[in-house]
C-alpha cells in the first residue's frame, strides 16, 4: 500500500480501536457499579472460604484467593505434566507401530489414532470418568495396606513428606538435576569436537550428588506417609481423585493420537536412502530406527510436539466438567462466582495460559534455530 | 589396459541363477544369470529402467526377489537365515545420493556400524575409521558434519563408511551421477585405487573411461535382462548384440 | 527379448509369514493385538447390537442385558433438535438444507465465483428459519439444542471464521506496523488461551461490556466467540498456505501489471486457499468437536441433551449408552470429513503438510 493510504488505514484502525475500548470500558463501568461488584485485585488478599479436594501444597478455607490461584495452577501443571509424559510414550509407540511391517500392529495403531482424533475430548473425559467410578468401593478396595489402594474414590499412594524445609529441598534437587543435565550435554559436545573430554557421565554424577547434597543440607526432611485402611476410609498417603485419574487418562489418550500422527509424519520425512544406507552398513531394523532415523525425525517432530504439549495443557482446562480443581475450575469457576469479579479472575487465568503459550513459542524458535546447524545436505 | 599388476581372480562370490523380480505387476528382472568372481571388477551398463539398480540392490538385500537363486559368497540369500544376514554383511554399498547420516560427524558415520554391529570398542573403531578416511584422502575432515563437505568429499566419506565394515564385495550404484563434473575425478580416483588394491567391485556407472580402464567385464542390461557380457576391449569396439550397438551409438 | 510375465501369486501363508510373524517380536505383537481386537470387537458387537434394546419408554424395557438404546430413541427429537417445539421441527429440517447449501462452495469445485456468497447466505437463512425472524412463530435460542445445534454452530463458525482468518493472515504479513501488531496480538492471544475460558468470557464478561439496555442472547455471544476463536487458527493455516505459494507467482503477476492488492486477491490468495484446504478441513473438524463444549455454558447441544437424559430417573445408570452414542455421532462426522480431506489432498497434490494441531 502506498505511504499515505497505509498511514490512513492504520490511523483509522487505531482510532477505531481506541473508540471501541472507551465505549466498552464505559459500559463496563456502569454495569459493574449497577451490580455492586468490586473492581481491582484487592480480592486476592481476601479469605476464600472454601476447601479444595486435590492439592499439592497446604491449603485450607482460611487461605487467600491468591493461594487458591497457586493451588489451581499447581493442579493444572500436575495433570499436564502427567498427561504429557504418558501421551508422549503412547504417541511414540503408536506412531512407530503405524509404519511397522506387522499388519495387525498397523491396524491396532490406526484404530487407536482414528478413534482418539475423531471424538471430542469432553466426551472422552466423561467416558474415562465413568470408567474410574467403576472401581470397587473402599470396602472392597484392591491394593496392599501400607503401599497403595485402588477404589472408586481414588487411588491412594505413599507420599514423601517434607517438613518446613521441603520447598528448599525440592528446589535444590531441581537445580542439581538441571545443572547435571547441562554439564553432561556440554561434555558430550566437547567430546565430539575434540575427541577428548571428561566422560559425560560425570554430569549425571553431579546431578545425583547435588540432589543428595540438597537433601542433606536441608536436614533430610523426608519421610514417607503411607495409606492405611481405617474403618470405611483411608488415612495417610497421597490421594489421586478419580477426576484426576480420568482427566489424566483422557488427555493422554486424546493427545497420544495426535502425537502418533506427527511421529509418523516425522518418520516419513526422513529420506528413504537413510534407512537403506543404515541397512547397507549392517545395522538391524531396530538399530537403524534408533540410531539413524529417529534422531533425524526428531528435527521435524519436536516443534509440532511442543505445540501438542501446549494443547494438552490448555485442554486440561476441561477439568471443570468432572470437578477436578484445576486453575479454571477453582479460580474462573468458584472464585469468580464468589467474588463476582469476572473480568479480573478471567484475565488472570488467561494470563497464566498465555505465559505458558509464549514460553512454548520461544522454545520452538530456539529449537528451530539450533537444529538448523546440521540441515540435510542436498 | 594397464601396466599395474592386479590380484588374480578367485572363486565366484556373487551368483545369480534365473532370478526374476517384479515390482507389483511390472516384471523388472527377467531371468538373470550372472557369476562374479572374487577380486573381479564388473561394470554394469544400460539405459535407465533396464534394471541395473535393482540387480545390484538384490545382492545386499535392499530388494527382495520372487524367483530364482542368488548366492553371495556361496550362501543363498533368498532365505531369512542368520547365514544369509552374515553373507549380506560382507557387502558394502555406495549410493548415488551418498546417504551420509547428517546428524553425525564424518568420523561417527564411519564408526557407527563397527561399534553397534561389530561390537568394536570405540577407540579401536575410531582408529580403523581414521585409517579408512586416510585411504580416501579426507582424514582432515573427520570431525566435520556432512553438510560442511563438498559433494566429492561426501561421496568419498560414504566410501570410507562402507570400507569401515571390511566388506569383501563393494557395490556402487551410480556413485558419480549426482556430482558436479569437477568432483567426479576425485571419486573415480579412489575407486580405481581400490580396484588395484584388490576388491570385488560391481559398479553401475556412465563413466566410460573408468569402465574401460578398471573393468574386467562389462555387463550390458536392457529391459530387465542381461544382453551381453564381455571384456571392455571387446564390448566397446566389437559388440556382439544389436541392442549393445544401439546403446553404444547413442552414448559414445 | 524375453516377454513379460505375471508375477507369481503370493499365498496367504506367505503373506502371513512376512506381515504378521516376521520376527519373534512381531509374532508376539500379532498374537496380543489379535486377542485384544477379537475380544473388544466381540464385546462391543454383543453389547451394542446383539443383546441391545432399541425401543422402549423407560429403563425397564431393557431386559436383554445389552445396550439400552431406548433412552436415545425415546428422546430422539431432543437429541436432534433440543427443546425445539415439535410443531416447528420442519423448520429445523429446512435449516439443515440451507446449511448444506452453504457448504456447497467449499465442497464443489467448478462453481461460478458468485457461488461463494451461498455460504453466508445459507447460514443467515438457516438462522432466520430457526429463530423465526418475525415472519414465522419465534423460537428463542434457549430452546435450540441437540445435534442441530452442533452443526449450526460448527458450520456458522467455520464459514465466518475463514474470511476473518484470511484478513488476519494478510494483516500479519502486512508491512504496516499497526495492522501487523494487531493481527499478531489477536492471533497469539486467542490461540494462547483455552476455549473454555473464552466461552466463560462470552457468558459472563461480555454482557458487562454491553450498554445496559442492549442484550445479545447467549447463543449469539457464544457463536461470536467460537467464530473469533476459530478464525485465529484459520489465520495460521492460511498463513501457511500463503507461504507455500511460490514466489514466482507474485513476480509473474507483477510482470503482467497487477498491482499489490490485485496480485494478492486474484493470484496469491486463491492458490493459498486451495493449497490449505486439507488443513482448513482439519481446523473445521477440530471446531466441530469443540462444539461439544457448549453444554458447559448451558447451551444444550447433543452432549448436554444426553447428560440431561442421564439425570432423568427413568434412565438412571445408562452413561455407557449415552456417551457411546455421542462419541459415535461425532466420530462418523469427523471421520468422514477427514477421509474426504485426504482424498482432496490426493486430488490436488497439495504439498503443504497438514498441521496436526487443532483448536483446543
Amino acid at each position: 500500500m502506498g505511504g499515505a493510504k497505509g498511514l490512513l488505514a492504520q490511523s483509522a484502525l487505531v482510532v477505531g480501536l481506541v473508540l471501541l475500548a472507551v465505549w466498552l470500558t464505559r459500559n463496563a463501568g456502569v454495569n459493574i457499579e449497577a451490580r455492586g461488584v468490586a473492581t481491582g485485585f484487592d480480592f486476592l488478599g481476601r479469605e476464600a472460604g472454601f476447601d479444595i479436594s486435590q492439592k499439592l501444597v497446604r491449603y485450607g478455607p482460611t487461605d487467600t484467593y491468591a493461594r487458591v490461584f497457586l493451588v489451581g495452577a499447581l493442579n493444572t501443571i500436575l495433570v499436564a505434566a502427567l498427561g504429557i509424559a504418558t501421551a508422549t510414550v503412547l504417541g511414540l509407540a503408536a506412531g512407530v507401530m503405524r509404519v511397522s511391517r506387522n499388519y495387525l500392529g498397523r491396524l491396532l495403531a490406526t484404530t487407536y489414532v482414528e478413534i482418539s482424533r475423531n471424538t471430542p475430548l469432553p466426551v472422552q473425559i466423561l467416558v474415562w470418568y465413568n470408567f474410574a467410578l467403576l472401581a470397587p468401593p473402599p470396602r472392597n478396595a484392591i491394593g496392599v495396606d501400607g503401599l497403595f489402594f485402588l477404589t472408586n474414590r481414588g487411588v491412594f499412594l505413599p507420599q514423601p513428606t517434607f517438613n518446613g524445609a521441603g520447598g528448599f529441598a525440592v528446589a535444590g534437587m531441581v537445580i542439581a538435576v538441571v545443572a547435571g543435565f547441562v554439564l553432561a550435554a556440554h561434555f558430550r559436545k566437547r567430546r565430539t569436537e575434540t575427541g577428548e573430554s571428561p566422560n559425560p557421565s560425570w554430569g549425571w554424577a553431579v546431578a545425583l550428588g547435588g540432589a543428595a547434597l540438597a537433601l542433606l543440607l536441608t536436614g533430610n526432611p523426608t519421610g514417607v506417609d503411607v495409606p492405611h485402611k481405617e474403618g470405611f476410609g483411608f488415612l495417610g498417603g497421597f490421594t489421586m481423585a478419580p477426576a484426576l485419574l480420568a482427566l489424566w487418562a483422557a488427555l493422554s489418550f486424546y493427545t497420544g493420537g495426535f502425537i502418533a500422527e506427527l511421529v509418523r509424519g516425522g518418520l516419513r520425512a526422513v529420506p528413504v536412502g537413510q534407512g537403506e544406507a543404515a541397512r547397507a552398513v549392517g545395522l538391524s531394523e531396530g538399530q537403524a530406527l534408533r540410531l539413524v532415523i529417529l534422531p533425524q525425525a526428531m528435527r521435524v517432530i519436536v516443534p509440532p510436539l511442543a505445540s501438542q504439549y501446549l494443547n494438552l495443557t490448555k485442554n486440561s482446562s476441561l477439568a471443570v466438567i468432572i470437578g477436578y480443581p484445576d486453575l479454571v475450575a477453582v479460580f474462573a469457576g468458584t472464585s469468580l462466582n464468589q467474588t463476582g469479579q469476572a473480568i479480573e479472575t478471567l484475565a488472570l487465568v488467561m494470563l497464566f495460559y498465555l505465559v505458558c503459550s509464549l514460553s512454548v513459542s520461544a522454545f520452538m524458535n530456539w529449537y528451530n534455530s539450533r537444529s538448523a546447524a546440521w540441515a540435510t545436505p542436498r | 589396459m594397464s601396466a599395474k599388476k592386479r590380484p588374480a581372480l578367485g572363486p565366484p562370490v556373487i551368483e545369480f541363477e534365473g532370478v526374476h523380480k517384479w515390482f507389483g505387476q511390472t516384471h523388472v528382472l527377467k531371468g538373470v544369470d550372472l557369476s562374479v568372481r572374487d577380486n573381479e571388477k564388473v561394470v554394469v551398463l544400460g539405459p535407465s529402467g533396464s534394471g541395473k539398480s535393482t540387480l545390484v540392490r538384490c545382492i545386499n538385500g535392499l530388494e527382495p526377489y520372487q524367483e530364482g537363486k542368488l548366492k553371495v559368497t556361496g550362501v543363498d540369500v533368498g532365505a531369512d537365515t542368520p547365514q544369509a544376514t552374515a553373507a549380506r554383511r560382507k557387502t558394502g554399498m555406495v549410493f548415488q545420493q551418498f546417504n551420509l547420516f547428517p546428524h553425525l560427524t564424518v568420523l561417527e558415520n564411519c564408526t557407527l556400524a563397527p561399534m553397534w554391529v561389530g561390537r568394536v570398542p570405540r577407540k579401536k573403531a575410531e582408529d580403523e575409521a581414521m585409517a579408512m578416511l586416510d585411504r580416501v584422502h579426507i582424514a582432515e575432515h573427520a570431525r566435520k558434519y556432512p553438510a560442511q563437505l563438498s559433494g566429492g568429499q561426501q561421496q568419498r566419506a560414504a566410501i570410507a563408511r562402507s570400507l569401515a565394515m571390511n566388506p569383501e564385495i563393494m557395490l556402487f550404484d551410480e556413485p558419480t551421477s549426482a556430482l558436479d563434473p569437477e568432483m567426479v575425478g576425485e571419486v573415480l580416483e579412489v575407486m580405481t585405487e581400490m580396484a588395484y588394491e584388490g576388491m570385488t567391485m560391481m559398479v553401475i556407472s556412465h563413466e566410460m573411461s573408468f569402465a574401460r580402464e578398471v573393468a574386467d567385464r562389462i555387463v550390458f542390461m536392457d529391459e530387465g535382462e542381461i544382453v551381453e557380457i564381455a571384456p571392455p576391449k571387446e564390448f566397446f569396439s566389437k559388440p556382439r548384440e544389436e541392442r549393445s550397438r544401439e546403446f553404444l551409438s547413442r552414448i559414445l | 527379448m524375453t516377454a513379460d510375465r505375471a508375477p507369481p501369486k503370493v499365498t496367504a501363508l506367505q503373506w502371513a509369514r512376512s506381515n504378521l510373524f516376521g520376527s519373534i517380536g512381531d509374532s508376539i505383537l500379532t498374537i496380543v493385538a489379535f486377542v485384544i481386537f477379537a475380544w473388544l470387537v466381540w464385546v462391543a458387537f454383543d453389547w451394542a447390537i446383539l443383546r441391545a434394546t432399541w425401543f422402549g419408554e423407560s429403563k425397564e424395557a431393557c431386559t436383554r442385558g445389552g445396550a439400552c438404546w431406548a433412552m436415545i430413541t425415546a428422546r430422539w427429537e431432543q437429541v436432534v433438535a433440543g427443546y425445539y417445539p415439535q410443531a416447528q421441527l420442519w423448520r429445523v429440517a429446512l435449516a439443515m438444507v440451507c446449511l448444506a447449501v452453504a457448504v456447497l462452495p467449499i465442497v464443489m469445485r467448478r462453481l461460478p465465483a458468485w457461488a461463494v456468497l451461498l455460504a453466508p447466505a445459507g447460514v443467515i437463512a438457516a438462522l432466520a428459519l430457526l429463530s423465526g425472524a418475525r415472519i414465522l412463530p419465534g423460537v428463542p435460542t434457549e430452546y435450540w439444542g441437540g445435534i442441530m445445534l452442533n452443526v449450526l454452530v460448527g458450520l456458522t463458525g467455520a464459514i465466518f471464521a475463514l474470511p476473518i482468518g484470511v484478513l488476519l493472515a494478510l494483516g500479519r504479513r502486512s508491512e504496516l506496523p499497526v495492522i501487523k501488531a494487531f493481527s499478531i496480538g489477536f492471533i497469539e492471544l486467542v490461540r494462547g488461551v483455552p476455549l473454555i475460558t473464552l466461552l466463560f468470557m462470552s457468558s459472563v464478561v461480555l454482557p458487562l461490556f454491553l450498554p445496559s439496555g442492549m442484550s445479545l442472547d447467549k447463543l449469539m455471544r457464544a457463536l461470536t466467540v467460537v467464530t473469533l476463536f476459530s478464525s485465529a487458527y484459520m489465520a495460521e493455516v492460511v498463513r501457511g498456505g500463503l507461504q507455500a505459494v511460490p514466489k514466482g507467482q507474485r513476480e509473474a503477476a507483477r510482470a503482467l501489471g497487477f498491482g499489490g492488492v490485485r496480485t494478492t486477491a486474484l493470484v496469491v490468495l486463491p492458490q493459498a486457499i486451495r493449497i490449505s484446504i486439507p488443513a482448513i478441513v482439519n481446523t473445521f473438524i477440530g471446531l466441530f468437536k469443540d462444539t461439544s463444549l457448549l453444554y458447559v455454558i448451558a447451551l444444550l447441544e447433543v452432549t448436554g441433551v444426553i447428560r440431561q437424559a442421564l439425570a432423568d430417573f427413568a434412565w438412571l445408570g445408562l452413561e455407557n449408552e449415552g456417551y457411546v452414542f455421542v462419541a459415535v455421532v461425532f466420530w462418523i462426522a469427523c471421520f468422514s470429513m477427514s477421509r474426504w480431506s485426504a482424498s482432496l489432498e490426493k486430488q490436488s497434490g497439495a504439498r503443504v503438510k497438514r498441521p496436526v494441531e487443532e483448536p483446543a
